[in-house]
């Protein structure tokens, strides 16, 4: 195919061209600064509160819960840095899961140095965490919890309304990183009862550097940004107009279409993962077989490696991810990948494709089909696979899995 | 990321497959890190006539493999023991300081290939050693920030 096959949408998405459009103008025309006086700076600043409002009728808070930071990362050191401090009288301990993002578990991991106490909870082979090792993790001095809404790597999605239950049950603040999740699944910080939640804009077509922090009324949270008084005084900096516009945009654009777009986008990766797993021996496919993301297929192939893979693929224009070693730059392979029990060879050689909006049916038939391909030649130079064939070892798709390979 | 030449035995890999009834066969690395690497030798009077490898690990991990046996094809024992990882980076036109460790696993195989041939003709080779058992070899380097 000529053209890009763009299969990485949750790494980044393209900013919508309407959405561009959006912004356009804030860039120029009306530049003013939303802090300042005259007449001008307020369709600035009235174009912040209208984004703002977007945002908070998306997941069902006030306009006054939502705050503007650059990103999810941002989001998810602030919520879970500012809960330490601003609760450090009542604990200081954290419960979070294994498979969170690095914006989470690096956090936890520094204030762990800094004298917090922090509970990595386990996730079963699918990679939901245990609502009851949840529970009996709350201490006497847990401050947080915090669980992402739908994993970035395996898709799957948390039973996000009964861990809410379940902290407020316990009166403990609940955090969740939903960049992922966020209008491609109802979100109702409420019906959840969500204390805090981190959003993204460029995951959704909107622009990158700009993202949310859902804080509930009543949670103390001060400052983590020092500076103005924008933000109500909680994250200083002249706000970032052109993309608190476009990020508005995009949300206003996904949400009336949210359910439709989802359950397309669902159709299309069961149709993929099937078409995979139907033409390509010793596969396994990571993460929940339904509770999972709609756009979100992630597929092990044994005996070859990722990075491989991911050239092949990107020599037939197409755009894709793993979680293998050599792309994540460190000694093991996804730390996900292997909280969820897979072997490392096995997670070495994982392939993940994430639709969009524009992902067609005609663009997986030609991916699955450069695939069989590909792994085939991987194989044919794969050692560990001429072990196999050659019965020095067994494979652990078939033994672990109980996969059997239909081919 | 890579340079042209890692490109070009990557997708094109020299000398890829098996050799039946090799005289030498040198496995290294395991599945743990990623990279694995075997390599087989025909030798006839002390010369390579053949060399043939098999990878599994990286787009790095390939070229490496790919171009090592193109660098001992025809040569000595002897020449293809001198053959450091360094010129193999150098053959490739340099690897990303991540990969490094991947021309390092090549010599390994290599010299690997070249004990397996000795032991079986009980030839003494001076320097060589035998192949290490990698498990627990960190071979995988943080990329070092020189900001300071």
């Amino acid at each position: 195919m000529e053209k890009k096959i763009y299969l990485d949408h949750a790494a980044t998405t393209s900013t919508r061209p309407s959405v561009v459009e959006a912004m356009l103008p804030y860039f120029t025309e009306e530049f003013g600064n939303p802090s300042s006086i005259y007449e001008f700076a307020q369709n600035a600043k009235q174009a912040i509160d209208d984004a703002r409002q977007t945002i908070a009728n998306a997941i069902g808070a006030e306009s006054a819960e939502v705050f503007f930071v650059s990103g999810g990362t941002e989001a998810d050191n602030w919520a879970i840095s500012g809960v330490i401090e601003n609760y450090a009288k009542k604990g200081n301990h954290i419960i979070t899961s294994k498979i969170e993002h690095h914006a989470v578990l690096h956090t936890c991991e520094y204030l762990e140095k800094k004298g917090c106490e922090v509970t990595y909870l386990d996730v079963d082979a699918n990679g939901m965490i245990s609502l009851e090792e949840l529970e009996n993790a709350i201490k006497e001095n847990t401050v947080l919890i915090t669980i992402m809404f739908a994993n970035n790597e395996i898709g799957t999605i948390q039973p996000v309304k009964e861990i809410g239950a379940i902290a407020k049950k316990h009166n403990v603040l609940f955090h969740t990183d939903a960049v992922q999740a966020f209008t491609h699944i109802p979100i109702n910080v409420n019906e959840m009862n969500i204390d805090l939640m981190s959003l993204s804009g460029h995951k959704i077509y909107g622009p990158k550097g700009i993202g949310a922090l859902y804080i509930r009324k009543g949670v103390r949270m001060k400052a983590y940004i020092h500076g103005g008084a924008q933000e109500r005084r909680r994250r200083g900096g002249t706000e970032n107009v052109p993309a608190i516009v476009g990020f508005g945009k995009a949300v206003a654009e996904a949400m009336p279409k949210l359910e439709s777009e989802a359950s397309r986008e669902a159709n299309l990766r069961d149709y993929f993962i099937q078409k995979v797993i139907d033409t390509i021996p010793y596969v396994k496919l990571n993460g929940h077989p339904t509770h999972r993301l709609p756009n979100n297929a992630n597929i092990s192939f044994e005996f070859i490696e990722g990075e491989s893979l991911l050239i092949m693929l990107d020599m037939k224009n197409v755009c894709a991810s793993s979680g293998s070693a050599c792309t994540s730059g460190s000694l093991d392979p996804s730390h996900v990948l292997l909280a969820i029990g897979l072997p490392h060879e096995i997670a070495h050689g994982s392939l993940r494709i994430t639709l969009g909006e524009k992902t067609t049916q005609e663009e997986l038939d030609y991916v699955a089909d450069e695939l069989v391909t590909i792994v085939k030649r991987l194989r044919e130079m794969s050692p560990v696979y001429e072990d196999y064939t050659q019965e020095k070892i067994e494979s652990v798709i078939e033994t672990k899995y109980n996969l059997t390979s239909k081919l | 990321m890579y340079t042209k030449k890692v490109m070009d035995h990557f997708t094109n890999p020299r000398n890829m497959g098996e050799i039946d009834h090799a005289d030498g066969v040198g496995t290294v690395g395991n599945a743990k890190c990623g990279d694995i690497m075997r390599i087989y030798l025909k030798v006839e009077n002390d010369i390579i006539q053949d060399v043939k490898f098999k990878t599994f690990g990286c787009g790095a991990a390939v070229a490496t493999s790919s171009i090592a046996t193109e660098l001992v094809m025809g040569k000595t024992i002897e020449e293809a023991l001198k053959i450091t990882n360094d010129a193999v980076v150098e053959a490739l036109d340099g690897l990303p300081k991540a990969k490094v460790h991947c021309s390092l696993l090549a010599e390994e195989a290599l010299h690997a290939a070249i004990w397996d041939y000795a032991q079986k003709n009980n030839i003494q080779i001076e320097g060589l050693e035998p192949p290490q058992d990698t498990d627990d070899y960190d071979h995988h380097v943080e990329e070092e920030d020189d900001f300071e």
